[in-house]
């Protein structure tokens, strides 16, 4: 392939273009959207990059943060004091928030805090100086969408417990915190000097008590953490630092931006596919011209040099609009993204996302290219001679072979540099060969049912579109493959998300619980299980939750463990705080899988016999007859494991990690979950504005809250999706555009003909619309009927949930991609009866 | 059937040649062990009815197709010998073609056409080309694409193009096949006038007596053998020969040139 590298095949390629350069730009738009996806994502990447250098403090808000999950002793105090700097506390919990002006409650995250916290980046607050004003009184930043929720305004009143609050702003965005830090409930700051009043904090409950340090300059917090480390794990104080969240997050991000550069690959793929059909059929029209160069004793590599000249030109013009494109859909991506995003996001130029972009794009859009080029090498100059030869079997290509692998490896490749894993790469190809395959197989069966079973009785336009989807060159299955593979991303993150709210609705079906009243103190019980009856609502369990931590395991401690080198328990099943409950039975989610449960009454004469979760024995590699000691606040409790139970968590009920005897933790402090069913929106509603104000402490999670915060979190995510899926449709339409371009001449040529056998220009234009009908339709099914497989593994598999096919909303979707397409393809085609059917003709015949 | 060569060594050599195809079951022969030499500027047509062999015989001596057995010695090479990239090569340095359909490039200006042979050696041919084109009469046409030319002018254009680059043979299918009778006429002279000039050796597939008549050599093919071999002055007058020789290939004397579109 030295020829390449000389100047006749430029010469040549771009002198032989001059007919066909629309057409060779139109090919080249076929990439233009894959390519501009990943410049998009890849600069957004390198942006974010930058940014959480640049913000790195923000996203801690402090150059230390110290948290545990008890209010600090005397001793852990002294360690703080001792460690100097700037300090702001904060207690973090979740409580009802009542609205009395609206007459509504609804949990939310209670953060009450110092103002002095956050030491760097901004409160997005409105007003502006509103978080200021928390210095000055019993004043509140509440979450935007709580506000919303509840039509509240500024300066109206909250209660949280036993204290009233004004609402002093309407909160947007607390330094370094993202989407999940708002999700269930949204975030209530209030001043840290009021949190006693709201009489909240009583034993048991759940809080995250926090110390946010600022240092000066220089001081070495590596060192400090070192030197600290013995008196943390005691005080079981967790410490977190700039360099550790912004590594966490970090990761995060890169992973979400990875999981979108792979969709925007697949837009890529789909693009590519288009070049590769739609050079396929420009091959053919430059036989006649290969073998006349071979005649005039061009060399095979000579003759495929030009045109590899010309793909490679295509390639790059492509690659330039995409570029071009993909800059401009940088810009709005924060916006989109904004949701997910802990740091503002600057828009700057990523001279390293573009190159990389456009490398891969030129790589696949070549490879792709090349693929039906090499035909070229293989013409015989005898074609030029007698315009009927026709060569005989061709013998094995190595080379062709060697292009499809490479183009395999490339995507692999890219899959690899993007999940970082062989397996997950592996699996990506073989997930996309596979629904690449499952389409192609769909199309021709589509396509041969349609053959089959159309009636033919039927009028002659629609015979006559029908077959034109068999026409030579027609490329009904690349575009099968482009406009279903985007329907079925479409419908698969419909499916999905439809299927996630159906199981948590499913799980509260008739008769099951679908509110957890939690918090409960011993005393509240008797009168709050009165309150429930009085709405006609049964309390349907009563569980006791007592707090404990893990003190040993198998002879050794925690603390040990954590210290060992060797330890492969994850740390947080180590140091978490367990909120385990004792009773007799299984309860009807669980399923007992090794060992006995219950165990008698005085049966074996050692330490009590507790049940654990199959997932928390996996992790703490526990197994029947281990010894776990407990800390239950204070009292150290010796156990051995005598069960291991699988637990259905999706249940709206509480459900824990680990389950004690009866007998045990009768008289340990404790509070209570009760468990009812209201059936009714309003009837909840109602019971949640009666408890929050008799029990203030008492929270209340019901079935809508769940609801709203899945729908939110899927919301968002699938309207990122979306996005991307957006590319993969547009693709595949890009495609279209380019095969209609393609043939076209082909279709002038069918069309002038039809015309002069009498056929009108409105029968002419049926024939296409019915060629477009047909194709969309069997995509559009093939995409829904892939989409359908694909979530029905994923319920069987992931979701562990009966499938749900959606019918109409899938119906929605085949009619609107069909729709589309049709409107496209005959946008396209327009022009094409304007020409008078002998001119028609004639200029189909010399371009054909 | 060995024609008498000059002195000089033979342009062109062809020895017990014969071409095989496989139709379904059936094994048919299209060149049947043809053996013949063309001398330096000599001058030779090849007749035949349809299906006689004749344009297989031209691309097996041009090196565009493989012989089932017997060789082909072309310019002193066994064509048998050479890879397709040699016989490119030599095709390229020594060998000319003249089409029926003319075969130009059609996003090639005529100019740009003529060059091709010579810019495939990275050999600069403006000059060159453009003298050619002045010879055959198209210096002022030269810019223009084939779609913009005549039929006698794209043939002309094939004429300056086929003789680019000083071949030693020049091979020539129908050449005036798909011209009227008078562009026919003029190409032909055009064509065995540089043919004298540049030297060269010609073996041309025609069905037109007119043509032939003006060849100093005709071989008749039948069912893929040479039935003769003689010089055309002792060929019979056209009206003298029995119409069920040629009848299948007798085009019809109201073909037109082809209009620029």
């Amino acid at each position: 392939m030295r020829s390449i590298f000389t100047s006749w095949p430029w010469k040549m390629a771009w002198r032989d273009s001059r007919s066909s350069r629309g057409q060779l730009l139109l090919f080249a738009a076929s990439i233009v959207l894959g390519v501009a996806a990943l410049v998009a994502i890849s600069g957004f990447r390198a942006n974010l990059k930058t940014a959480l250098d640049l913000q790195a403090k923000s996203l801690l808000g402090a150059d230390l943060l110290l948290s545990g999950r008890q209010p600090l002793t005397g001793e852990a105090e002294a360690l703080v004091d001792g460690l100097g700097g700037t300090q702001a506390r904060e207690v973090r919990f979740s409580s009802m928030v009542h609205f009395p002006a609206r007459d509504g409650s609804r949990l939310a995250q209670v953060r009450a805090g110092e103002t002095a916290f956050p030491f760097y980046g901004t409160v997005e607050v409105d007003p502006p100086h509103a978080s200021a004003r928390l210095d000055q009184g019993p004043f509140a930043l509440v979450e935007e969408s709580l506000m919303d929720q509840f039509q509240a305004r500024l300066g109206e009143v909250i209660r949280i417990g036993n204290r009233s609050f004004r609402i002093a702003g309407r909160l947007r965005q607390m330094p370094g915190e993202f989407l999940g830090s708002n999700l269930v409930g949204g975030r209530v700051y209030i001043p840290l000097a009021y949190l006693e009043e709201t009489g909240l904090l009583g034993w048991g409950s759940t809080a995250s008590y926090r110390v946010y340090f600022k240092f000066e300059d220089g001081v070495d917090l590596a060192t400090l953490l070192r030197g600290i480390q013995p008196q943390l794990l005691e005080y079981r104080l967790r410490a977190e630092t700039v360099a550790e969240r912004k590594a966490r997050l970090g990761r995060i991000l890169e992973n979400s931006a990875d999981f979108l550069n792979l969709v925007g690959f697949i837009a890529l793929l789909l693009g590519g596919l288009g070049v590769a059909s739609s050079v396929h059929v420009y091959v053919k029209r430059k036989v006649p011209t290969a073998a006349l160069l071979r005649c005039l004793g061009a060399k095979a590599p000579q003759t495929l040099s030009v045109y590899l000249c010309q793909a490679l030109g295509m390639s790059l013009a492509g690659i330039l609009g995409g570029i071009l494109l993909g800059v401009g859909l940088q810009y709005f991506l924060p916006g989109i993204l904004r949701d997910f995003l802990p740091v503002d996001i600057p828009f700057n130029l990523s001279w390293s996302a573009l190159a990389g972009a456009g490398l891969i794009g030129l790589i696949l859009a070549w490879l792709f290219s090349i693929q039906p080029l090499l035909f070229l090498r293989r013409v015989s100059p005898l074609a030029a001679v007698r315009m009927d030869y026709e060569a005989g079997r061709q013998p094995f290509d190595w080379a062709q072979w060697l292009v499809r692998l490479a183009i395999v490896a490339a995507i692999l490749g890219f899959a690899l540099v993007h999940t970082r894993r062989w397996m997950d790469a592996v699996a990506f190809v073989l997930g996309l060969l596979i629904s690449l395959a499952l389409l192609a197989a769909s199309a021709r069966l589509g396509m041969m049912l349609i053959r089959k079973f159309f009636p033919g009785s039927w009028p002659y336009p629609w015979r006559q579109g029908l077959a034109n989807l068999h026409r030579p060159h027609n490329q009904t299955v690349v575009l099968v493959l482009s406009i279903g593979f985007a329907t079925f991303l479409m419908m698969l993150l419909y499916l999905v998300h439809q299927g996630l709210l159906g199981q948590i609705l499913r799980a509260a079906g008739s008769g099951q619980p679908d509110m957890v009243l939690f918090d409960v103190q011993g005393d509240q019980k008797a009168e709050l299980s009165d309150l429930l009856r009085g709405f006609g609502a049964p309390v349907l369990q009563d569980v006791p939750v007592v707090a404990m931590r893990l003190q040993s395991i198998r002879g050794k401690s925690v603390a040990q463990q954590l210290k060992d080198p060797g330890n492969t328990i994850p740390a947080w099943a180590l140091r978490r705080e367990y909120r385990s409950t004792y009773r007799g039975g299984l309860l009807e989610n669980e399923e007992l899988l090794r060992g006995r449960w219950p165990v008698g009454n005085g049966e074996g004469d050692g330490p009590p016999l507790v049940s654990l979760d199959e997932g928390i024995a996996r992790r703490l590699q526990a197994g029947l007859g281990d010894e776990l000691v407990f800390d239950v606040q204070g009292m150290l409790v010796t156990t051995r494991v005598g069960s291991i139970r699988r637990v259905n968590w999706r249940k709206v009920q509480p459900n824990f990690f680990v389950v004690f005897p009866p007998g045990v933790l009768e008289e340990a402090p404790q509070f209570h979950v009760l468990v009812t069913r209201t059936e009714t929106g309003p009837r909840a509603a109602a019971i949640q504005r009666a408890a929050v104000k008799r029990f203030p402490n008492v929270s209340v999670i019901d079935l809508a809250l769940i609801l709203e915060t899945i729908d939110e979190l899927l919301q968002k995510v699938s309207f990122v999706l979306r996005f991307m899926a957006l590319f993969s449709i547009v693709a595949g339409l890009t495609v279209l555009v380019a095969v209609v371009g393609n043939s076209r001449y082909q279709r002038l040529r069918e069309g002038a003909l039809l015309r002069i056998l009498g056929a009108s220009r409105r029968q002419v234009f049926l024939i296409l619309g019915v060629e477009y009908l047909c194709l969309a339709g069997v995509a559009a099914l093939g995409g829904v009927l892939l989409a359908w497989l694909g979530s029905w593994v994923l319920a069987r598999l992931v979701f562990q949930s009966p499938f749900v096919p959606a019918f109409l909303p899938s119906l929605g979707v085949c009619l609107l991609v069909t729709a589309v397409t049709v409107l496209v393809g005959l946008l396209a085609s327009r022009g094409l009866n304007r020409l008078p059917p002998l001119e028609a003709l004639r200029a189909g015949a010399h371009r054909l | 059937m060995n024609s008498p060569a000059g002195p000089d060594p033979p342009v062109l050599q062809v020895n017990r040649l014969t071409k095989r195809y496989r139709s379904g079951e059936r094994l048919l022969t299209v060149v049947d062990d043809i053996t013949f030499s063309l001398g330096p500027g000599e001058t030779c047509s090849v007749l035949g009815p349809s299906g006689s062999g004749k344009t297989t015989l031209l691309g097996l001596c041009a090196g565009l197709d493989r012989p089932t057995s017997g060789s082909v010695v072309l310019n002193g090479q066994n064509l048998g010998d050479l890879d397709q990239d040699r016989l490119a090569e030599l095709r390229n340095r020594s060998v000319g073609f003249v089409f029926q359909t003319f075969q130009l490039v059609p996003t090639l200006t005529a100019l740009e056409n003529v060059m091709v042979p010579l810019e495939l050696r990275g050999k600069p041919g403006r000059t060159w080309a453009w003298e050619l084109l002045s010879r055959v009469g198209l210096e002022d046409r030269a810019h223009h694409y084939p779609v913009q030319l005549s039929g006698g002018e794209q043939q002309r254009v094939g004429l300056a193009r086929a003789f680019v680059n000083r071949p030693r043979i020049l091979f020539a299918d129908e050449p005036t096949g798909n011209l009227d009778a008078d562009t026919g006429e003029k190409v032909i002279d055009l064509l065995l006038e540089m043919n004298r000039g540049f030297g060269t050796a010609l073996l041309v597939v025609t069905h037109d007596l007119e043509l032939s008549g003006k060849t100093r050599r005709i071989l008749t093919l039948k069912g893929g053998k040479i039935t003769s071999d003689r010089d055309s002055d002792s060929i019979r007058p056209p009206e003298q020969i029995p119409q069920q020789t040629l009848s299948g290939d007798l085009r019809d004397s109201s073909r037109t040139e082809s209009e620029p579109s």
